[in-house]
């Protein structure tokens, strides 16, 4: 029989599958040994919620230390100076390499963008399980160096300090080379999928924006990963034989490592907000009813945003002793990515204009991002400029910036995309009420926190510090308090999404009414995604009135 | 945008071809997509080297004559020799993906077979040129022992410079890595020669064969560039 699938709203009209892809095959062993990319992605998914919630632990830790200058809580110290230097680093560490890097791509990239290409799966099912298993070592390698002796350097591993402290660098640096092969495997993954395995009818200006993000991230892994792995490899190399490369004493240079290293992670920096601005772009003409405004310059800036982050790492090392001509030069190149940031932005303003706009728990995420990343963006350009970044480096300015940027902007895009995209992934609908009072308490917990520490900064709080002035303390106590609103807004969010999973199934295939091709299968998906294979008739993001429906 | 609404449907496996997976719709769109992955695999191998590469360049930078000099300890025919010995490799690695398109099962294993005994005698070659440099102490700063030669001082401490060492804490590191590499195309290859052997290959499918082939020549690649960088500065 033919069985023809079109653009419009499927909104459970046809009767759920009996079988799939969660219910398909039983027992533990059957997901350790799968292939499919959407239990993989649930795996990923399931991991890297568990490194959010170990590192926001020890972001919770930290606020609490510094609400008083003396760090003493009912008459006691709470943690010492050393404590506090391993604790924050952890905190970076975990949230950089273990969630936000895969937290995208690896886990809703994983399940949502074969979906969206009509394809059976990625195009190394293999290798995507391998990905998943590297990222299991990592991580267990990196817990490890916590327990034997902890590490205090800081996510970056700035030399010269990190040859010559003590505790398990080594093995930290190790668990990150590791974790990057399973950044890289899923990149090779994703490019091959987007050029081989586009469904019949989707030529590449018919992918969803998601899609296109998700592919300059795929690109940015492949290309600058291998750079932090070397960089990492030598660090270790230098800590274990002393062969000189980064070490002043024995003839090394200690700025050649924040070269090589900013190398791949200013790059980085974009593999975590591509995947985030790739999210909004679906949830913003969804829930607005309408064709995304200037669909091609989104997508032309998503590639242009990977290629820009290759050629501005040098403005981490204003004052790094870098040349003047450096300077400047790397500066000019800053000011470039607010480009296609700003191209983006106002795009996305230009879709909600005039557009059925419907509040529901995904778009208020969102909205939140809009706002927040305009604050984290914005903030960028200050320390882009030379003249300012020399009065706000390491200061808490630099921590309040790149929080809106990674924290207002991927995560609180990744929360959205999983509300949006839960039904599919799980079958069931979630209580829109609490999704919702969870988004607004995030929000103000989220601007509590860290707006604070733009004026903290701002006033001269060096970051990293575990002793600071009594005149801080009102904002630093603001700043713990926020931390307190925001754990309780992420901690709601996360009852209500578990709550539902105890419901039998019950969300229809379409619940919000999208275009994209992964609406058109059932909730949650059987194991070979669609019955049959589909074919796009209409480009995304199409809110047009059918004429003739089928 | 097409408006068609074609039903293509493919079966989930395809008993007609064990190699065949589920998700591709034909073995061709199968074996690009493979390729793809390869290519985009050895540009990471590219930029794994190439971080390498700008560290030895930025330290030459630092110390032009203590690399000039210390390039003077190495072997430099024992590098020609392994040069030649990769470029024979290549070729009866060329050989080898032709016997395959050739459905010509003999000469396939025949040309993997001589591909891993070339990589043998790369090794065992380097085996030899890192002991030298062992026993001559001719290592990373640390350990570095004054050769004959060497007239470089550290302005500052009157000892022998750093640079010394550092160029022979970057000759074992990419050497090194490259030899890493070798290794694990000896692997690799022997894998491949072994399905070989028992008739997995034929000119309909012959993916591995290719992949391991692109792979053997990139290593190969690095070699060419790493010999002439070692052995052959001025």
């Amino acid at each position: 029989m033919e069985h023809t699938l079109t653009t419009q709203p499927h909104t459970g009209d046809r009767p759920r599958p009996a079988k799939n892809y969660l219910n398909a095959e039983k027992g533990i062993w059957s997901w350790m040994t799968t292939v499919d990319h959407k239990r993989i992605g649930v795996m990923y998914l399931v991991g890297v919620l568990s490194a959010f919630f170990v590192g926001g632990i020890f972001a919770l830790i930290v606020r609490l230390t510094l609400l008083t200058p003396s760090h003493k809580l009912f008459g006691k110290v709470l943690i010492t100076a050393q404590t506090y230097n391993r604790v924050f680093t952890l905190h970076g560490a975990i949230m950089v390499f273990l969630f936000i890097i895969p937290s995208v791509p690896a886990a809703l990239g994983n399940f949502v963008m074969p979906l969206m290409l009509g394809a059976k799966d990625v195009a190394f099912p293999r290798l995507n399980l391998a990905s998943f298993y590297l990222w299991v070592l990592g991580a267990v390698m990196a817990v490890c160096s916590m327990i034997f002796g902890a590490v205090d350097t800081g996510w970056t591993f700035y030399t010269p300090y990190s040859t010559t402290t003590d505790g398990a660098v080594t093995l930290m640096t190790m668990a990150v080379f590791v974790l990057g092969f399973s950044s890289i495997f899923t990149g090779i993954n994703f490019v091959a999928t987007v050029h081989k395995l586009r469904a019949p009818g989707i030529g590449w200006f018919d992918m969803p924006l998601f899609v296109w993000g998700i592919y300059s991230t795929a690109i940015i892994q492949v290309l600058a990963t291998p750079v932090l792995g070397i960089t990492l490899a030598l660090l270790a190399l230098e800590r274990v034989f002393s062969i000189g490369i980064f070490d002043p004493k024995l003839g090394g240079d200690p700025v050649l490592f924040q070269h090589f290293f900013w190398f791949y992670s200013h790059p980085a920096v974009y593999i975590m907000i591509l995947p985030g601005m790739a999210i909004i772009s679906e949830l913003i003409p969804t829930f607005s009813r309408k064709t995304m405004f200037g669909y091609r310059a989104v997508a032309y800036s998503s590639v242009s945003l990977a290629l820009l982050s290759f050629i501005v790492w040098g403005h981490h090392l204003f004052v790094a002793g870098q040349s003047q001509l450096a300077n400047v030069i790397f500066s000019a190149l800053t000011f470039l990515v607010a480009i296609p940031s700003g191209v983006k932005m106002f795009n996305w303003l230009g879709t909600m204009y005039k557009g059925n706009i419907s509040l529901e728990t995904p778009m208020m995420y969102a909205i939140s991002f809009l706002l927040l990343f305009a604050i984290g963006g914005l903030t960028g350009i200050f320390l882009g400029t030379l003249s300012t970044d020399v009065h706000l480096t390491d200061t808490y300015f630099v921590v309040a910036h790149f929080h809106y940027v990674m924290m207002g902007g991927t995560v609180i895009a990744f929360i959205g995309g999983l509300h949006y995209w839960w039904p599919k992934m799980t079958g069931r609908m979630y209580k829109e009420f609490w999704g919702q009072v969870g988004a607004v308490i995030v929000f103000i917990g989220f601007n509590m926190t860290f707006l604070t520490q733009f004026f903290l900064g701002s006033q001269g709080m060096p970051r990293r510090y575990y002793n600071y002035l009594d005149q801080y303390q009102p904002l630093h106590a603001f700043s713990t308090v926020g931390s307190w609103v925001l754990g309780l807004g992420l901690f709601l969010t996360a009852a209500n999404l578990l709550a539902s999973l105890r419901k039998p199934y019950d969300a229809p295939d379409n619940p919000w009414g999208g275009t994209t091709l992964e609406w058109q299968t059932s909730s949650p998906p059987i194991t070979h995604n669609f019955e049959d294979q589909p074919v796009l008739e209409k480009a995304p993001y199409d809110y047009r009135p059918e004429p003739v429906a089928h | 945008m097409s408006t068609t609404s074609v039903d293509i449907h493919q079966p989930h496996g395809h008993p007609d071809d064990p190699h065949h997976q589920h998700h591709f719709a034909t073995m061709e769109q199968q074996f690009d997509t493979s390729k793809i992955g390869m290519w985009l695999f050895l540009a990471t191998e590219v930029l794994l080297f190439g971080g390498l590469f700008v560290g030895f360049g930025l330290m030459q930078a630092r110390y032009p004559q203590e690399f000039v000099e210390a390039h003077e300890h190495l072997q430099r025919p024992l590098g020609a020799l392994n040069t030649v010995v990769l470029l024979v490799s290549s070729f009866t690695m060329v050989m080898g993906v032709l016997s395959a398109q050739r459905n010509d099962k003999k000469k396939l294993v025949l040309f993997l077979i001589l591909t891993i005994i070339c990589a043998g005698i790369f090794l065992t070659v380097k085996y030899f040129e890192y002991s030298h440099k062992f026993e001559e102490h001719l290592l990373p700063p640390r350990w570095y022992h004054a050769q004959p030669g060497d007239t470089v001082k550290d302005p500052y401490t009157g000892q022998i410079s750093h640079g010394y060492g550092t160029f022979f804490a970057f000759y074992f590191m990419m050497t090194g890595l490259h030899g890493f590499h070798i290794l694990v195309g000896m692997i690799l290859l022997a894998w491949i020669a072994v399905r070989a052997h028992r008739g997995e290959f034929s000119k309909e499918y012959y993916t591995p064969v290719d992949l391991i082939g692109l792979y053997w020549h990139l290593v190969d690649l690095i070699w060419i560039y790493l010999f002439p960088l070692y052995y052959l500065i001025k």
